[in-house]
C-alpha cells in the first residue's frame, strides 16, 4: 500500500495550521478591539470561508494563484515555478478554508478574558507585549488550542477546494480525501475502505483532543473571584 | 503628593462629570452603584479616555484635552485595585509580584524587594500558591503588594471590600485600614457602603448619577449632609418638600405641618432630612415643640431595634415622602398595632435643611 496520501494530507495540514494558528490569532486580537461596526463587517468578511461552498472558494484561488492569476503569473514570471497542481497548493486551500475555525475559537476565548487582568497590568507598568504573551495567551490557552485541534481537522479533512487548485496526482499531489474518491470512481472498494479507516481513527483522535480541551477551558484555575466583576 | 481631577464624559444618555482634589489623605467617591465611581477610577488609571478635561497628579498632567495630552496606564504610575483583584490566575503569588518588581526594575536586588513585601503583606509562606488558592483576603493582601511593587504615585481602590462574605469583611476592613495608614500618598476610595466610608476615610466626594458634589469632610457629611443625594448616601431615611417661613421655621410640605429649625435654613433649600433615631416617641399628653400626631403603618422588630414607620395624620400615606421612620431601641408599649395613633417629637436641632442639587 502506498503511503504517499497520509504524508503528504499530514504535511499539509500541519503547514497550513502553522499558518492558520498566527493569522487566526493576530486576527482575532486586533479585530476583538476595534469598534462594533467595523467589527461585524471584517468579522462576515474572515468567517465566509466558513458558509461558502469550498469549490467557490477553489474558483477564487484559481482566479488568483492559477498560471494566469494576477498573483500566479507573477510568481512564475519571476521566480519561474508554479502555484497549481503541486503538493504545496494544497496549503493554500486548507489554509483558507479552516482560517474562521482558528479565528473565531482564538475570538471567543480574547472576548470571554476577563480584561480587567489587562488593564490591572497595564496600571502596574507592565507593557502589553508582555501582557498579551505571559497574560493574555496562558488564559486563552485552551481555547486556542482547540481551535488549531480544530482547524488541523479541517485540513486534514479538505476536499473541494484542495482538488480544484492541486488536483489529483499520485505520488504528488494525492491526499487522503481525494484517494478515497478516486479509488471509488475506480471501484477499488477495498483499499477505500483502508482509507476510510485511517481516516476515522484521526478524526476520533482529533475530537477526543478538542473534548478534552474543552472541558478543562471550562474550569480555568483561579478566576473563582470573576464573577463579582461589574462595570459602573 | 495630590491629585486634581476634572473630567466630563458621556454614554449615551449617562454623562459622567466630576471635579475634586485631594492632598495625601483618603478620599472616598461615595455614590450608589452605576454612579460613575468605577469608571472615574479608570479615567484616572487611562484605561478609559474622557472627552474632555483635565487629571493631575502630583504636578504632573496626566490628561489634558486641551493640549492633547494622554499619557498611557503605563507611564501614569497610578495604582488600581481592582474589585476582583484581577490577579493573575496563571501565576504565582511570587510570579505575580515579580512580575511588577522586575519591570518597575529602579531596586538592584529584586529578591529582597520580593522578601519585604511578603512579609509587610503577611504572604509568607504563600509564595507558591496560585491566586485560585487563596482567601478573599489573602488575595486581596496579594493585589495589595503588587500594586505597592509598582511603586504608585497615588493609589484607588475600588470597592476593596464588596467581594468578601461579611464576616470576613470586618478582619480584612482591619487589614486594610493598618496598610492605608502606612501609606504616605493620596488614596482614592471607592464605596457604596458608608459605614465603611465612615470608619476608613476623612474625607468624601459624593457621586450622584454621575456628578461629583463637594468634598467634605467625614464628619460635616454625616452631621449635616448639604444636598438630598448626600443625605440618602449618609443613610438619612426621612424627607419632607419645604417651604421656608420666618424665623426659622419651615412648612413640611409631605408631613403637613410646620416645624422649628434650629440650622440656618439656605434660601435654595427645597428639603429637609431627619435620622431615624433622631426621632422621639410622645405620650399623649406631653408637649413640646415640633410636636407631630401620627398614625401608625407598621412595627418590625430587627435584631437589636425596633422600627416604627408613622405618617402624620393629615398627610397622604401613599406618597413616598410622608411616611416617617423612627428607629427606638425598644418600644415601651408592646402593644403598638398598625392604625394606632402615635405623637411623635423631631427635635428642631436634628433637622437638616437640603439642597436639591450642589451648584
Amino acid at each position: 500500500m502506498d503511503w504517499f496520501p497520509l504524508y503528504n494530507s499530514l504535511r499539509v495540514a500541519l503547514i497550513s495550521t502553522f499558518f492558520t494558528f498566527f493569522l487566526g490569532i493576530f486576527a482575532a486580537h486586533y479585530i476583538a478591539k476595534t469598534p462594533r461596526f467595523l467589527k461585524g463587517l471584517i468579522d462576515g468578511v474572515l468567517t465566509l470561508p466558513l458558509v461558502l461552498p469550498p469549490t467557490v472558494i477553489g474558483f477564487f484561488l484559481l482566479k488568483m494563484i492559477g498560471p494566469l492569476g494576477p498573483v500566479g503569473s507573477t510568481v512564475l514570471e519571476v521566480f519561474g515555478f508554479k502555484l497549481t497542481m503541486t503538493w504545496y497548493s494544497a496549503i493554500f486551500a486548507t489554509t483558507m478554508i479552516s482560517f474562521p475555525l482558528m479565528y473565531r475559537t482564538a475570538r471567543g476565548a480574547f472576548e470571554s478574558f476577563d480584561s480587567t487582568l489587562l488593564y490591572s497590568g497595564q496600571t502596574l507598568g507592565l507593557s502589553d507585549t508582555f501582557l498579551f504573551w505571559r497574560v493574555i495567551m496562558p488564559n486563552c490557552k485552551q481555547g486556542i488550542l482547540a481551535g488549531a485541534v480544530l482547524s488541523f481537522a479541517r485540513a486534514l479533512g479538505e476536499f473541494g477546494a484542495t482538488t480544484m487548485v492541486a488536483g489529483y496526482i499520485p505520488g504528488r499531489t494525492a491526499i487522503i480525501s481525494t484517494t478515497v474518491y478516486q479509488l471509488w470512481r475506480e471501484g477499488n472498494d477495498a483499499l477505500a475502505y483502508k482509507w476510510v479507516f485511517i481516516n476515522l481513527v484521526i478524526s476520533f483522535i482529533v475530537l477526543t483532543a478538542v473534548n478534552m480541551l474543552e472541558n478543562r477551558y471550562k474550569q480555568p484555575v483561579g478566576t473563582a473571584k470573576n464573577h463579582f466583576d461589574h462595570e459602573d | 503628593m495630590s491629585v486634581y481631577v476634572k473630567i466630563k464624559k458621556s454614554f449615551g444618555n449617562f454623562v459622567l462629570d466630576t471635579e475634586f482634589e485631594a492632598e495625601n489623605e483618603i478620599l472616598a467617591l461615595l455614590g450608589a452603584s452605576g454612579s460613575g465611581k468605577s469608571m472615574t477610577l479608570k479615567c484616572i488609571a487611562g484605561i478609559v479616555r474622557p472627552d474632555m478635561g483635565r487629571i493631575v497628579a502630583d504636578g504632573v498632567t496626566l490628561f489634558d484635552s486641551d493640549k492633547k495630552i494622554n499619557l498611557s496606564p503605563q507611564e501614569r504610575h497610578v495604582g488600581l485595585l481592582f474589585q476582583n483583584y484581577a490577579l493573575f490566575p496563571n501565576m504565582t503569588v511570587e510570579q505575580n509580584l515579580c512580575a511588577v518588581i522586575k519591570t518597575c526594575g529602579k531596586g538592584k536586588y529584586p529578591k529582597e524587594k520580593l522578601d519585604i513585601l511578603l512579609e509587610s503583606y503577611y504572604l509568607t509562606g504563600l509564595e507558591k500558591h496560585y491566586p485560585g488558592q487563596l482567601s478573599g483576603g489573602q488575595q486581596q493582601r496579594v493585589a495589595l503588594a503588587r500594586m505597592m511593587a509598582s511603586d504608585p504615585k497615588i493609589i484607588m481602590l475600588d470597592e476593596p471590600l464588596s467581594a468578601l462574605d461579611s464576616y470576613l469583611r470586618w478582619q480584612v476592613e482591619k487589614e486594610l485600614t493598618e496598610i492605608l495608614g502606612k501609606y504616605k500618598g493620596t488614596t482614592l476610595y471607592v464605596s457604596h457602603n458608608r459605614d465603611e466610608v465612615y470608619r476608613i476615610c476623612r474625607k468624601v466626594c459624593v457621586i450622584n448619577e454621575g456628578h461629583s458634589e463637594k468634598v467634605s469632610s467625614v464628619d460635616e457629611f454625616f452631621n449635616a449632609p448639604p444636598t438630598l443625594a448626600s443625605a440618602l448616601l449618609s443613610g438619612c431615611k426621612n424627607y419632607s418638600k419645604i417651604k421656608k417661613l420666618l424665623n426659622g421655621t419651615v412648612y413640611a410640605i409631605d408631613w403637613k405641618t410646620s416645624l422649628n429649625c434650629s440650622a440656618h435654613v439656605p434660601d435654595d433649600a427645597g428639603y429637609i432630612g431627619v435620622r431615624a433615631h433622631k426621632i422621639l416617641p410622645l405620650g399623649d399628653k406631653d408637649n413640646c415643640v415640633n410636636k407631630i400626631s401620627c398614625r401608625v403603618l407598621e412595627v418590625r422588630h430587627d435584631l437589636f431595634s425596633v422600627i416604627v414607620t408613622v405618617v402624620p395624620e393629615d398627610a397622604d400615606p401613599r406618597k413616598e415622602f410622608s411616611q416617617i421612620r423612627m428607629e427606638l431601641p425598644s418600644l415601651e408599649d408592646d402593644s403598638l398595632r398598625p392604625g394606632d395613633s402615635m405623637a411623635i417629637n423631631i427635635p428642631p436641632e436634628m433637622i437638616m435643611p437640603l439642597r436639591k442639587r450642589m451648584d
